[in-house]
């Protein structure tokens, strides 16, 4: 898998998205309860914005001094027995942990949670040379069963109700219970612990590295992240050159936006440290550690405007206040990162070739704006995407030429002064009792869906100036 | 105090009454009020879809056309948080930077210019009827304004406010959206519909005509009986 999920053309995901009740009932109340936890949450701080000032503060402090944080880590890693690893591609990542996975002869690869081995295909590269891969998220292993892309960062599999898990485990796995979320929750960690166990090597991901510490931590609620990092003697984690705070000071701030953010938790239920190898002293600690730093199209975003993208510390908040991907859902956005965040972040990753839909994706109604813990400005970032769109002649001719007569319409008072007189007699023909039920030309997108309001009467203008000539104001 | 009246494009070309009586508002609250006829439009629909230079001309002559004015307040959240990012646009540009600024700092949405501004939070009107109100994204999210206009809305007399369940989601208008992305337009504007309709509401007040004017013409189309109105006809009476 790559950050794009599929060939089907955008008007058609939207359409399966729209028509897919099931999902837009389990991602309608996923959010309710999110987005109520976050507010509830925040109102519960008190200074919330205070907070989010904070949050942005570190982020551009670290993104701005990148290199120098890239740097101690990387020191700090090697100086506790780890090995570390920059990877220009996601080829190159993959290739590496290739490498490990042959060098081990390792059978089998258990997974925490990881956004950015989905970005660079990892599992699939990893089962080329023979291993088995096993997510241990819950979400990511209904999801591995099912050959099923994931819809939210958080999440992965928000789409699907607990019916339909239930099935999934009964076709895949030979499940027979019931569809109670305690009993598929008991089956999947029976599971799952027999692949902690026989696991030769553990792979994660990074919610945030610690330059100082050289550590890398991760959030979870189900404890995998612990297994995965404890079992097996050989543990890779695979992270985004952008997730890395300077100390534990900075970590704690980001973590409690974070999990808040997030799901409206104060903390979750584990926060999982791993500092590099277990040293001659040390009583536990995998064998091997391996600390692979991804880029992937992320230096290029540094230094451009759209430098704050980079900020995201991936909670989703942006994704649970989302009116579109409430009613679309994430497979639409065809990216593995969905939403507002998505929708700036995959054209800045992969081109706009493919996702050029994506920043239209959007009302600009700011909920993601207003929703993001770290103050990245979403829908401002999405209307640049439109100007490159514009730039790059990449624009639909008809919008363009309409664009034209608009900068021509609002540049001169005497094309515009004509509009306003023409506008109610010229829509005369499709008016009836003030209303327009079947528009002609542009209008026509507008009525198939609802009425078009015909002008009042004259136009304001021409009102003001009859008034003028009757001695002005009452 | 002299006012310049920002009539909005929608509202001067489809929704004359709302420009009338955010002027007639201005007058009876004593500001000696002009309308620049230079005026034209904000320059959303450009901006918004990536056009930023087209964009540009529009709001070049709006600078133009308020240059000696004081205060310039319009009845749309919208239109007069686009105003307000003439800076930030023309940030850079040595002909145009000054005066954005200049101009952005005297713009007013009409409850932020009454409430904040004049310091006005009743205006004696009287109107009867079950109300919910809508608060426009960009009013609340990019202007700030949130508050002002209900708060002139309970100092109505008569007016029973009802809470519009999910107030703050979006209507789903957005300007080209609403024509670009209309199978998601109209998923969004359904679901506003259709809380709009659990208030039992006999008006949707808003501040904004631009999403009046979908939900409204959305419910007109469903065949609900809820009458959109601007803020400004119900403070605009006695």
């Amino acid at each position: 898998m790559s950050i794009k999920i599929g060939e089907v053309p955008y008007k058609e995901r939207i359409q399966k998205g729209i028509k897919d009740d099931f999902m837009r009932q389990a991602v309608s109340s996923a959010q309710g309860r999110f987005r109520t936890g976050r507010i509830t949450q925040a109102e519960e701080l008190g200074n919330w914005e205070d907070w989010r000032d904070l949050g942005e503060e570190i982020r551009t402090h670290t993104l701005e001094n990148l290199d120098y944080y890239l740097q101690q880590l990387s020191e700090q890693v090697s100086r506790r027995g780890g090995h570390v690893f920059f990877a220009e591609t996601a080829e190159e990542a993959n290739q590496y942990v290739k490498d490990i996975i042959l060098k081990k002869q390792a059978k089998k690869v258990v997974k925490a949670k990881s956004m950015v081995t989905e970005e660079i295909g990892l599992n699939k590269a990893l089962e080329e040379v023979g291993a088995e891969v096993v997510e241990s998220d819950l979400g990511e292993w209904i999801l591995q069963l099912d050959e099923d892309p994931p819809s939210h960062i958080v999440t992965p599999a928000l789409h699907k109700n607990k019916q339909q898990i239930r099935e999934t485990f009964a076709k895949k796995k030979g499940y027979t219970g019931s569809d109670t979320p305690e009993e598929l929750a008991a089956f999947a960690r029976e599971q799952l612990r027999q692949d902690f166990l026989a696991a030769d090597v553990g792979v994660t991901g990074c919610n945030f590295a610690i330059a100082e510490s050289g550590s890398i931590t991760l959030v979870t609620n189900e404890g995998n992240a612990e297994m995965v990092t404890a079992l097996p003697d050989t543990v890779i984690t695979v992270m985004g050159m952008e997730r890395i705070v300077p100390t534990w000071e900075e970590m704690e701030v980001l973590v409690s936006l974070l999990t808040r953010a997030a799901v409206g938790q104060k903390l979750t239920s584990y926060i999982t440290a791993l500092t590099g190898a277990r040293l001659d002293e040390e009583v536990d600690g995998p064998e091997e550690f391996h600390l692979v730093v991804v880029d992937n199209g992320r230096s290029k975003i540094l230094g451009t405007e759209f430098q704050s993208a980079l900020h995201c510390i991936r909670c989703a908040a942006c994704i649970n206040a989302c009116p579109v991907y409430r009613h679309i859902g994430g497979h639409a956005y065809n990216s593995i990162y969905p939403g507002p965040i998505g929708a700036v972040i995959t054209p800045l990753l992969e081109g706009y070739e493919d996702h050029k839909e994506l920043p239209y994706a959007s009302t600009l109604c700011a909920a993601c704006t207003e929703a993001c813990p770290v103050k990245i400005p979403l829908h401002e970032h999405l209307i640049r995407h439109r100007q490159i769109i514009v730039e790059k002649n990449m624009a639909p001719t008809a919008e363009k030429l309409m664009m034209k007569g608009f900068a021509a319409w609002g540049s001169n008072p005497s094309i515009y002064n004509m509009s306003a007189k023409m506008a109610k007699p010229a829509l005369g023909p499709w008016t009836k009792d003030g209303m327009i039920e079947n528009g002609p030309g542009p209008l026509k997108a507008w009525t198939d869906v609802r009425d078009f309001y015909a002008p009042q009467g004259q136009s304001f203008r021409s009102w003001f100036k009859q008034r003028q000539k009757d001695g002005g104001s009452k | 105090m002299k006012v310049s009246l920002f009539s909005t494009c929608l509202s001067d070309i489809l929704f004359a009454d709302v420009a009338r009586n955010t002027l007639e508002i201005l007058e009876r609250v004593g500001c000696e009020v002009d309308y620049p006829m230079e005026q034209t439009c904000c320059g959303q629909p450009a901006y918004n879809s990536g056009y930023l230079q087209e964009a540009k001309a529009s709001m070049k002559q709006m600078m133009k056309a308020f240059r000696h004015s004081e205060y310039v307040v319009g009845p749309s959240g919208s239109c007069v948080s686009m105003l307000k990012e003439y800076p930030h646009i023309f940030a850079g540009d040595p002909q145009w930077e000054e005066e954005a600024k200049a101009f952005a700092a005297k713009c007013y949405e009409i409850t932020e210019f009454l409430v904040d501004v004049l310091d006005i939070t009743d205006l004696g009107s009287t109107f009867k009827g079950r109300v919910t109100f809508h608060s426009s994204c960009h009013m609340k999210r990019l202007l700030g304004v949130k508050e002002q206009p209900k708060i002139l809305l309970r100092n109505v007399k008569g007016v029973e406010l009802v809470e519009l369940p999910w107030e703050e989601d979006c209507c789903g208008f957005g300007g080209t959206f609403a024509v670009k992305n209309p199978v998601i337009s109209q998923e969004m504007v359904s679901e506003k519909s259709r809380h709009v309709a659990e208030t039992q509401a006999e008006y949707l007040v808003g501040a904004d005509m631009g999403c009046l004017m979908n939900i409204g013409g959305r419910m007109e189309r469903e065949g609900k009986k809820v009458k959109i109105i601007h803020i400004t006809e119900i403070l605009n009476t006695h």
